[in-house]
């Protein structure tokens, strides 16, 4: 081991460190906007390179064999292999943490991916998990496969209800689990609520806060200790990348008896005590250590670097993605052709409150609303677009829209789409940033079929 | 990386610390940017009181870490003879050389005597590990014109500042156009 002065960096050459002393020096708290460009990253010590650069390599050279069994070990921070970490990677992971207020943030191949590591790293076999009954389909799939194939308990529960929360719990409930807004049925959860009986219960609240972003609601200072992203949607925010993260607040005690998982030696660590070991990073070091290691679903640096760029203009495209969402809602709401519009952010929805808590910059664009003449005018609807892309996402630049019952729910019957919350004529639209008057123009002619006349 | 090795008793009851620095609420000038980064850059000696000779322990693992990036680390610990390759003395005052940094990793009422010790062998900065929390050793290294860190993790803030913690995701906080001397 070759020890440099202390204080140093490892500098090529033994250069003379340039004057420290410039700037802030770590004493100014900088806004949203100003991390959402610079966080995680310091322009690199060889190239100077502006943009950051793509490590698109699998492994590192390990400077000696010391330092290789320190990194191994966790003794020190160091770079092994990109199913683990990866420098590129490491720069989205801390800047979504950054934004989001937590410790920090490790990246998956996936939304789900992150969730399914995020509930991995904490709970075991008998442990009981209460999540709200309006989650996005596949996080339900998820959880239900989850729990048959890793023996969780799993009970679901009407996320507007606070006594339902509350009445769900059990000695083993080891987890309480919602969405920032509801997808598709834009419920708006009451997060410090929901975390203060989590928290009563010693267990943590985690939170998918995609539809949210954190430019709209974080979390973790309304009380949610684990906030999961699919990044493939406003964070990346056009398009072009499956991705997912997970962002842990660090203040949640993994210690208090009851996840004896994070908190006790790790046998593949040599008996490493992750929580007592890296105290406020130790759920995170673990999930990454362990759960991203096993699992290996790793995110690719070129979809972290298109994250990157995707998160520059977050404010930006958030901004713009509320305002022409509210704008299209308040046609919708007006239209003959429109039963109801289920966007939180009209004055009449039951969620206007909670909106003004958690979301006063705005509901986010995605949002279901109902055609009153069912299953075969949601489908004319369809066919009559031609500025909104018919497809099964949201999140992107472009306007976005898709008719649940002819497609994601097309087996169902008209009573079991009830039951899903998904009506015959229900059409879920996540808004783009076209301009209002042509996704209006468009959406307009689209009403004129619904209701069998041409405009 | 977290506070002192915690007596078994407390470990199974982490509240207690979180409680003690609620308190106290740890003063911000204990916790200056600048300070961290002036002490972490001008410190040569390192002594380490309550290091562990177990490797897995969070006080190993730091006293290790320091090792690493140059430091050189002086245990503070009266039942073993060497630890980390180093002499291991009873006390500070038993050290027979100058020390730069005393980073403590023992319980918060051990620490006003440390902090009275640290200001008698002439060290230049008193640091007190996570959950480390006593405004009185504070307050006594202070008046001996010591800089004084509290309730932070050495190896932490020299990763965060100066390492590669951001290697991992971590959230370093720190925001800088100005090129990196290391990636």
């Amino acid at each position: 081991m070759s020890a440099p002065a202390p204080g140093e960096g490892a500098l090529p050459g033994g250069e003379p460190e340039p004057p420290r002393g410039e700037g802030d020096q770590g004493t100014r708290a900088y806004g949203f906007d100003t991390r959402a460009i610079h966080a995680g990253q310091r322009p690199d010590p060889y190239t100077g390179a502006r943009a950051v650069p793509i490590f698109q390599t699998t492994s590192y050279v390990f400077e000696d064999p010391e330092s290789a069994a320190a990194y191994f070990n966790l003794q020190e921070y160091g770079n092994t292999y990109s199913r683990i970490m990866n420098p590129t990677t490491a720069v989205f992971e801390e800047r979504i943490a950054s934004l989001e207020g937590g410790a920090g943030a490790v990246a998956f191949a996936s939304g789900l991916a992150a969730q399914a590591a995020a509930l991995f790293t904490m709970l075991t076999p008998g442990d009981h998990v209460v999540a709200s009954s309006a989650l996005y389909g596949g996080t339900v799939t998820q959880l239900k496969h989850l729990a048959r194939k890793l023996s969780l308990e799993l009970t679901f529960v009407d996320p507007d209800d606070l006594s339902a929360w509350r009445g769900a719990l059990r000695a083993n409930t080891k987890l309480l689990y919602g969405e920032t807004i509801g997808n598709p049925g834009g419920n708006v959860l009451d997060i410090a609520a929901v975390a203060e009986i989590a928290h009563g219960h010693a267990a943590p609240l985690m939170v998918d806060s995609t539809f949210a972003t954190p430019y709209l609601c974080r979390p973790i200072e309304h009380g949610a200790d684990i906030v999961v992203h699919s990044a493939t949607k406003f964070i990346g925010g056009h398009g072009t990348s499956i991705g997912g993260v997970v962002v842990e607040a660090g203040t949640f005690d993994w210690s208090n008896g009851r996840f004896p998982v994070v908190a006790e030696p790790s046998p593949a660590y040599h008996g490493l005590a992750f929580h007592e070991t890296f105290g406020m990073y130790g759920y995170l070091m673990k999930l990454r250590a362990e759960s991203l290691r096993d699992l290996g679903a790793a995110l690719s640096p070129f979809n972290a670097f298109l994250f990157l760029l995707g998160l520059e203009t977050l404010p930006l495209r958030m901004a713009r993605h509320v305002e022409n969402a509210l704008g299209v809602a308040r046609f919708l709401e007006a239209h003959p052709a429109v039963a109801s519009v289920r966007y939180p952010g009209l004055a009449a929805s039951p969620y206007r409150e909670l909106v003004a808590r958690y979301l006063p910059r705005g509901a986010g664009s995605i949002f279901v609303f109902d055609l009153a003449g069912g299953r075969a005018a949601g489908q004319r609807f369809i066919e009559a677009l031609g500025l909104w892309s018919h497809l099964a996402n949201v999140g992107d630049a472009k306007s976005l829209v898709i008719h649940p019952a002819s497609t994601t729910h097309r087996q169902l019957s008209d009573q079991e789409l009830a039951a899903a919350g998904v009506g015959p004529g229900s059409i879920r639209l996540s808004v783009g940033l076209e301009t209002l008057d042509d996704l209006l123009d468009d959406l307009a002619r689209g009403l004129a079929a619904a209701r069998g006349t041409t405009s | 990386m977290t506070g002192e090795p915690r007596p078994a008793a407390a470990r199974t009851e982490p509240h207690e610390a979180d409680a003690d620095r609620r308190e106290a609420g740890t003063d911000p000038r204990y916790q200056d940017p600048r300070v961290i980064v002036a002490t972490l850059r001008s410190a040569r000696t390192v002594a380490i009181v309550g290091l562990s000779p177990d490797p897995l322990r969070p006080s190993n693992f730091i006293g290790f870490y320091l090792q690493r990036h140059g430091y050189r680390i002086v245990p503070v610990n009266p039942r073993e003879k060497e630890i980390l390759g180093e002499t291991s003395y009873p006390s500070l005052r038993a050290i027979p050389f100058p020390v730069d940094v005393v980073d403590v990793f023992r319980r918060p009422e051990a620490v006003p005597e440390i902090a009275r010790d640290a200001v008698a062998i002439g060290a230049k900065a008193l640091w007190l590990q996570f959950g480390v929390v006593s405004p009185e050793g504070a307050r006594i290294a202070d008046a001996g014109g010591l800089a004084v860190v509290m309730d932070r993790c050495m190896k932490i803030e020299h990763a965060r500042h100066l390492g590669r913690m951001h290697w991992l995701g971590f959230n370093t906080g720190v925001i800088t156009a100005r090129r990196a001397r290391e990636l």
